[in-house]
């Protein structure tokens, strides 16, 4: 791995200048390198972080293929990391025409990962550093404690994928003008919801005491609010105080709550394992927004290398290479979902759109399609828009908010399908649907999602760590339960159980295969003979040993 | 075709054709799938820059890159189950490149992170898959179609780039075998008498000569003295030898030298038959040849190499084809014979007189339906096989759920009472559909024990 030659370097500072000149906001440095094959096969396990700790895992051949993108959420070949320089990765044998193209794209993804607010959490640290001071903390465990090492880093990573990206954000992003004590927020958000499970009229009501008392005491308001509320609930104080006193963090995902309550990590020849957990769940934590923005950070440096590399003086004459190459990335597909595609046509058809005043109230009201058509209120905001989607959203809002008819119709998308056709023994891809809906359900259908998985702590108390699993129509990949579950039991050094739902299949009657002219026909079931059940059940993993029971 | 990927052979085919750079991504399923299948497929995250905008290719790992640190990774994954945790390490994954047509396939070790993911399977094979596209067209209109079973389908396809394939398969084999006897436990071989010289030597020290050499015989120059002093007549009574009165020339001093010897190895013959018939379909196919490809390394790895293999595909006919490139792909949809399958076994093991310089290993792996309801035309040709072979190993696939019970094949078997007859020759093993690595193992175990 070498940095790109002065030549090159000197070609993406001016694109840097021009970069910025357009509106774009990224840290001046950035380190740009050559990588050859050697590197890729040693950076791609790596997520193209050279200083991310070292796990045998990562040198074996993985499988894949299950749930490929739910397993390692993050592209193995990303050219650009969001690191402190950013960091990018080139092939060196790329004509400087087409280092401008790449240039402007790489720097719209760097201006992407420092302004989008699903990064925040990036922002105030290098993760290249971050990373290696981790990687040299596990390398010197390992050298103390061996192979347990290498157990902890597995089942650790085992539900890295449960980790609260959410919550992390929200508590990052909580708005300034709050500024409600620890009491309040445990009244509101704890006490009220999950102990006393008032009604939503009787909760809003209470919402609505506590503005007037404040409003009406200023300063002394909450006192005075709390002084009615221990008439009502004598234990309120007490319980706060316990819940104050634990110092919990408040933050519910899985990981984190092991790494609190876990009595097995708690123990002092233990201890050091929370130094191996805490580095797989903020490892896992920097990746998180990365699979969630795929569409929009795709979509934005298309845009944007489309628009600056047009305009740049520095390149005239390789226009119909540029094209060529342009094409290939950001055509739309016949078949298939292209995310540059997709995402660049959206941001151009949103400035568009916001140019001409449509995103706004007056014109979701006009139901006259030509006066749809002709409306144009000159606002001018479209580049202020578009900013703003890049700062604020995350592909599924991208999707959900913006993909509707005029969209759809506007550049001929549609949903394929894909049939059987046993006569001819082909399968067929066909038109399914032309709606807006069909196609946004289609999308957000394929965008990741890992499954939520909370801790019931009631039901915990008991010593085994409750885990509920609230099923979104997809039931868990069933052949991984076992393992993940021994790993979880290890860490928490108590019996673990799942709550989940499983789709059961009920027996069809018994069929032969039959004799038709010579053939024996595959054996088919027929669809209505095929019903499936959601059942909830229970897996209980208990001394290394799974069993399942139906609830 | 979906397939299932807890089985041990994935076949993960990664597409890098050189010039069409829109095809960089890896895509699953056993079949080469078409261009319009890929482009299907292709989700959103199997975009990146690096492919799409650099038109790079992705970089490629070799197998000797994953093979590195076997017996470490071996070695890893005993002290895993020692210290009571599961083994990890998994096998037989077959990789397929595709580049500019030529197929390979190889085998290296695996492992998986396991998680609590969605099962994105399609749960109900009825069930519709989406994806977007876009251009001219009514709803409804077909904008493409593709044959469901892409290559391999008809003929005998794979014929012209079998030898390099073969070859391919044959160099990792050998590895797979050393893990699946190291790593599974699986018995070693009996040696069945040596039947075929092999032009392979050792050298030992069995030569003897007279003067000088490498180790001196004490006991055969001993001999040789008193033989010479006996044939001078300096040993009057050969019941009262005295030692300290001998002449000692230095011709008698015998010694041993190194010397060439040839080596006889047994040798095998392997048959593989598999039932292509429509049947098979998806899974059993799967099954069938994942267990396959682990006997194949397992011999492979016992005789030192010194495996022939015959490949045997039939519905309602049998057919042999030249490589395991062709016997693993191919699909047709047709009926079942399994007496073609045998008799074209007989047939070649008569026509060669096979048996005199063979150990002879059959497995056969089929759902167990066949046309011959009560097995009269089968079970002779059977017993035949059984007169030379040193095993039959036999493996019917069985639906995992509402199955429709015990198979034809598997009845009549029972029923002729073979089974008893010659335990030590004939094995047969069921396994459910959605049986695993380790139970497929089992399953050889079964089989060759």
């Amino acid at each position: 791995m070498e940095l790109i030659n002065q030549h090159t370097k000197q070609i993406m500072e001016g694109c840097k200048e021009r970069a910025r000149e357009a509106g774009l906001r990224f840290q001046n440095e950035s380190l740009e390198y050559i990588v050859t094959n050697k590197d890729l096969l040693e950076l791609s396990p790596k997520n193209m972080i050279p200083t991310i700790y070292d796990y045998w895992v990562h040198d074996v051949e993985v499988l894949k293929e299950k749930g490929k993108y739910e397993l390692y959420p993050n592209n193995p070949y990303e050219t650009v990391i969001n690191t402190r320089p950013a960091m990018s990765f080139y092939n060196d044998n790329n004509p400087d025409w087409l280092n401008v193209m790449i240039f402007y794209h790489v720097l719209a993804h760097i201006d992407f990962f420092q302004n989008n607010m699903l990064f925040k959490h990036t922002w105030n640290e290098d993760f290249a550093g971050q990373a290696l001071s981790d990687k040299r903390a596990i390398a010197m465990l390992r050298s103390e404690k061996g192979r347990w090492v290498d157990y902890v880093i597995e089942f650790a990573r085992g539900i890295d994928n449960l980790v609260g990206f959410y919550s992390e954000l929200s508590e990052l992003n909580r708005p300034q003008e709050i500024h409600a004590s620890k009491k309040v927020d445990y009244y509101f958000d704890v006490f009220l919801q999950a102990v006393k499970k008032v009604n939503l009229s009787e909760y809003l009501k209470e919402i609505e005491r506590y503005n007037e008392t404040i409003g009406q005491y200023g300063q002394v308001g909450e006192s005075v609010f709390f002084s009615n509320i221990i008439k009502k609930y004598p234990e309120f104080e007490a319980m706060f105080e316990k819940q104050d006193k634990k110092g919990k963090s408040g933050i519910r995902d899985v990981i984190r709550f092991i790494e609190e309550n876990s009595l097995f990590l708690q123990k002092e020849e233990n201890r050091w394992m929370m130094t191996i957990i805490e580095i797989v769940r903020k490892t896992s934590l920097y990746f998180q927004p990365q699979i969630r923005s795929k569409i929009l950070n795709e979509g934005w440096a298309s845009y944007w290398h489309e628009k600056l590399f047009m305009n740049d003086n520095r390149i005239k004459g390789n226009e119909v290479a540029y094209a060529r190459v342009n094409a290939f990335v950001t055509a739309l597909p016949r078949v298939g979902v292209n995310p540059y595609a997709l995402g660049m046509r959206l941001f151009s058809y949103l400035e568009e759109m916001a140019d001409k005043g449509r995103i706004s109230h007056e014109f979701q009201r006009i139901r006259n399609a030509d006066a749809r058509k002709e409306y144009d209120a000159k606002t001018g905001k479209g580049m202020e828009f578009v900013f703003r989607v890049r700062e604020d959203f995350s592909d599924f809002m991208f999707i959900n908010t913006f993909i509707g008819q005029d969209f759809i119709d506007k550049h001929k998308i549609f949903v394929v399908g894909k049939r059987l056709n046993s006569e001819k023994g082909v399968w067929e891809y066909y038109i399914k649907s032309r709606n807006a809906d069909a196609y946004k359900e289609m999308l957000l259908e394929s965008l990741y999602h890992p499954p939520h998985i909370e801790i019931d702590e009631k039901k915990t108390s008991e010593g085994a760590l409750y885990l509920n699993h609230r099923f979104e129509g997809k039931p868990l990949v069933k052949e991984f339960i076992e393992n993940t579950m021994l790993g979880i039991e290890y860490l928490w050094g108590n019996p673990v159980k799942l709550e989940t739902s499983e789709l059961v299949q009920e027996k069809p009657a018994t069929e032969q295969s039959f004799y038709l002219y010579g053939f024996n026909l595959p054996k088919t079931v027929r669809p209505e003979e095929k019903k499936f059940q959601v059942c909830r059940v229970l897996y209980t993993m208990e001394k290394k040993r799974l069993t399942r029971s139906l609830l | 075709m979906k397939t299932d990927e807890d089985l041990t052979s994935v076949i993960d085919e990664r597409e890098m054709p050189s010039s069409a750079p829109s095809e960089h991504f890896m895509d699953e399923g056993r079949h080469t799938p078409g261009k319009i299948e890929l482009a299907f497929n292709k989700k959103i995250y199997n975009y990146s820059d690096f492919f799409t905008l650099q038109l790079e290719t992705p970089p490629k790992s070799t197998y000797i890159h994953s093979l590195g640190s076997i017996d470490e990774l071996l070695e890893r994954d005993l002290q895993r189950e020692k210290d009571g945790f599961p083994r990890k390490i998994r096998i037989g994954k077959l990789v397929k490149p595709a580049k500019g047509g030529k197929e390979k396939i190889v085998i290296v070790p695996t492992t998986v992170e396991e998680k609590f993911l969605h099962d994105t399977r399609i749960q109900d094979p009825e069930e519709e898959q989406n994806s977007g596209g876009s251009g001219d067209g009514e709803e409804g209109s077909i904008i493409g179609e593709e044959p469901v079973h892409a290559s391999g389908g008809s003929g005998t396809g794979g014929a012209g780039q079998g030898e390099g394939a073969e070859h391919e398969i044959e160099s990792s084999a050998y590895d797979l075998g050393r893990i699946l006897t190291k790593k599974f436990e699986l018995p070693n071989l009996k040696e069945k008498g040596k039947k075929r010289s092999l032009k392979r030597f050792t050298y030992e020290l069995t030569d003897r000569h007279r003067g000088f050499g490498q180790i001196l015989d004490k006991k055969a120059t001993l001999r040789k003295i008193i033989e010479t002093n006996i044939n001078l007549e300096r040993i009057p009574d050969v019941t009262d030898i005295d030692l300290t009165n001998m002449l000692v020339s230095p011709e008698d001093n015998i010694y041993r030298i190194l010397s060439k010897e040839k080596d006889f190895e047994s040798q095998a013959l392997v048959f593989f038959i598999r039932d292509y018939s429509g049947s098979m379909t998806g899974t059993p196919t799967e099954l069938v040849v994942t267990q396959h490809v682990l006997i194949y390394s397992w011999l492979l790895y016992q005789y030192e190499r010194q495996v022939e293999t015959r490949f045997i595909l039939h519905d309602t006919e049998a057919k042999e084809v030249p490589d395991f490139y062709a016997y693993h792909s191919m699909t047709v949809a047709g009926g079942t014979r399994v007496r073609s399958a045998y008799k074209l076994v007989n047939d070649i093991v008569e026509t060669h007189s096979l048996a005199r310089d063979y150990n002879i290993y059959i497995f056969h792996g089929t759902d167990g339906d066949d046309w011959d309801m009560e097995g009269e035309e089968t079970i002779p040709e059977m017993k035949k096989m059984l007169a030379y072979s040193n095993r039959v190993g036999i493996t019917i696939t069985q639906e995992a759920s509402g199955g429709s019970g015990i198979s034809t094949l598997e009845k009549y078997i029972k029923k002729s009472g073979i089974l008893d007859d010659k335990p030590k020759l004939i094995k047969l093993d069921t396994v459910q559909e959605d049986a695993n690595e380790a139970r497929l193992i089992e399953g050889i175990k079964k089989l060759i024990s």
